[in-house]
């Protein structure tokens, strides 16, 4: 079975070049300030749109997804909006997953969860706090719904292990390009090259790579090399320090375009 | 009464198991190695009884508390005084099992959370023993209602790290410790204080605090010639209960009996007591009982006690509910309070607020038991770090 999400993947290496990937939490800035967001990001050419489920302790967030997250919790975010979310960016054209820490989708029921996600449009989830180890009745739920399981993979992981996380993951590998958590990492340049290398040598999957890009140029550097480019905390900051929604919302365009450009840029 | 009482896989039935980064799997993987290794390793356990015998002041006494028991119905009432250890509670028990495996492992670092105060300053202490550089993380809440503790750290040459995230108590501090475990895993051990988080750490901390359960037996059966009815311990996490538990896991007849925070009341809502008043879930890289909302999200506990105000419980203690072997009850605030004055009073110990809970638990179950019964408590901390709460209770003027 395939899902919008693995044809984007299709396209995007038809086009030799590799996708933009944007993460939002659902519910940030406002229920309404996120479908905005959501839209405004498609329309400026993101390929793939990751809703985040904003969870109390998001302890591989750093400090701007965990501020976006407090602000999301205390609107009131619950599953429904997270699942709304996900509906407004398949709606506008964009492959789109949630990324969420594991007890929502173990307190919401985990076939119900991705049952949900197909119901929506959702293409997969991208669980980064459940081990291959606990996984067996996940798997059988996205198999049983024809979702893509997405699981990440840290430069600390060894080839052995790897080969068999990747073994579960549908859709695409998501490597965390530094042993670290979530944020935008200017002062540093991101090279994922050596694992995201590790991966393609174990599975045939498309890889990401996630945490710290933020510019064009990190994005050209990352593209040049892996199949997907993933961006998060770089958007909220951008939602974060903006004086009105519309300047917000202007930003976070202009930088996804810019991103757009880099992702074409790598190769 | 055939029990299972190790862990299958990092799993106690249903519950345990790792929930965390991958970036971390490699640590974890490292890190129970050395404990397996550790466990069959005589020069290691031989480091680390010398350590108990000379540093800690193992083994710890059995007080018998008479005057006390008179209100307990009579019964017998055993303290298993781990509030007299090296740094006055359980806590150095673990800490010097874990700088030692640091140690091994050949890291320069530890890290470690806290709620009270009093695992961060057993690491601190542990830390300056084996020369490790020591942070601690403590939510900001915590500083303040446990400054003392800081200031102890900090003399002990620990950096406090205020944790300024979410409800700024011990599960944000626990949630920084572990973003810092996953950027500086590679130098760094997270020293974990309580038998909760990923396979391996509540195994391994259970191992660590086993003694007291394996020396209490041996004296409670040479001082009464018997075993005793019932083993209390206040939970937060878990770490003195299963500690003093788990020697008597197989003996049927022996009741294990957790006492939670109650807080305000279970039925307020506004409590600690995960077993009691919260569902199966997965906090801080394991599945076990936690206080959440309908959308899974950790919902905030409450109790006057900082070490027991945690929305989480070790999966050991959720398996041993659920299969019947122990028993879990909540103490109110105000009668754990009650409990604490009345222990000052009849038999002049101090006891943490934490073990005052179990103190409070003993109360009504003496009398459930009536005078033939003998209880044994584990007294897991001394209240010196608790007199500033305590006496804002009781309105004494400072």
């Amino acid at each position: 079975m395939s899902t919008p999400l693995d044809a984007v993947f299709q396209k995007v290496r038809s086009e030799n070049r590799a996708a933009l990937i944007a993460y939002i939490p659902a519910g940030f800035p406002s229920q309404s300030g996120c479908a905005k967001a959501i839209t405004a990001l498609a329309a400026a050419g993101v390929d793939a749109i990751e809703i985040g489920y904003p969870y109390s302790d998001p302890v591989m967030d750093g400090p701007t997804i965990q501020e976006a997250a407090e602000i999301s919790i205390k609107g009131g975010t619950n599953a429904a909006d997270v699942f709304s979310a996900l509906k407004t960016a398949t709606n506008a054209g964009v492959a789109a997953v949630v990324m969420t820490y594991w007890n929502p989708i173990e307190k919401y029921g985990l076939d119900a969860f991705a049952k949900s996600i197909v119901e929506n449009g959702g293409s997969g989830v991208i669980t980064p706090d459940l081990t291959i180890e606990e996984s067996d009745r996940w798997l059988e739920a996205t198999t049983k719904h024809g979702i893509n399981p997405i699981y990440v993979v840290a430069p600390s992981t060894a080839d052995a292990r790897l080969a068999q996380v990747v073994a579960k993951t549908g859709g695409f590998v998501y490597a965390a390009s530094v042993m670290g958590v979530t944020g935008a990492r200017t002062d540093i340049p991101v090279d994922a090259s050596a694992l995201v290398a590790r991966v393609k040598n174990a599975t045939e999957l498309p890889v990401s790579v996630g945490l710290g890009v933020s510019t064009r140029e990190q994005a050209k550097h990352v593209a040049a090399y892996a199949d997907g480019v993933i961006v998060g905390s770089a958007f909220i900051k951008l939602l974060l320090n903006s004086k009105s929604e519309q300047e917000g919302l202007d930003a976070i365009t202009a930088l996804a375009k810019e991103l757009a450009l880099g992702v074409r840029e790598g190769r | 009464m055939s029990i299972q009482t190790s862990e299958v896989l990092g799993h106690f039935g249903q519950y345990g198991g790792r929930f965390v980064p991958e970036a971390l799997i490699a640590a974890l993987d490292e890190l129970e190695a050395a404990h397996n290794a550790a466990k069959s390793d005589p020069i290691f356990q031989a480091e680390l009884a010398e350590l108990h015998r000379t540093y800690t002041g193992r083994p710890s006494i059995i007080t018998e508390a008479k005057r006390f028991a008179e209100h307990a119905g009579g019964a017998r009432i055993l303290l298993k005084r781990e509030d007299l250890n090296h740094t006055g509670s359980h806590k150095i028990n673990n800490v010097l099992g874990q700088a030692l495996l640091t140690k091994k492992m050949g890291k320069k670092r530890i890290i470690a959370e806290t709620g009270a105060g009093q695992h961060g300053v057993a690491a601190a202490t542990a830390a300056a023993l084996l020369g490790l550089e020591c942070v601690v993380y403590m939510g900001e809440e915590d500083t303040r209602r446990q400054s003392l503790n800081v200031a102890r750290m900090k003399l002990l040459g620990a950096e406090v790290v205020p944790v300024t995230s979410g409800s700024r108590t011990l599960k944000d501090a626990i949630n920084e410790a572990m973003r810092d475990w996953v950027t500086n895993v590679a130098t760094t051990h997270y020293m974990l204080g309580t038998v909760a988080g990923p396979h391996p750490f509540p195994t391994m901390v259970r191992d660590f605090h086993k003694i007291i359960g394996e020396e209490a037996r041996e004296q409670v059966i040479a001082l009464t010639g018997k075993l005793p009815d019932a083993v209390l311990a206040c939970i937060g996490g878990g770490s003195n209960a299963i500690g003093i538990f788990h020697a008597f896991i197989p003996d049927a007849g022996v009741r294990l009996i957790g006492l939670e925070a109650g807080g305000d009341g279970v039925e307020t809502g506004r409590h600690a007591a995960t077993i009691t008043g919260g569902s199966a879930g997965v906090l801080h890289g394991t599945r076990s009982y936690v206080l959440q909302d309908a959308n899974g999200q950790t919902v905030e506990s409450h109790s006057i006690s900082a070490g027991l105000d945690y929305p989480g419980v070790g999966p050991e203690h959720a398996y041993l509910h659920d299969i019947g072997r122990a028993e879990y009850r909540a103490v109110n605030d105000d009668a754990a309070m009650a409990a604490f004055a009345l222990l000052c009073r009849t038999e002049g110990i101090i006891p943490a607020i934490e073990t005052a809970h179990a103190l409070a638990g003993a109360l009504v179950i003496g009398n459930e038991l009536g005078p033939d019964a003998t209880l044994l408590i584990n007294l897991s901390g001394r209240g010196d770090k608790d007199v500033q709460t305590a006496a804002q209770y009781f309105g004494i003027p400072l």
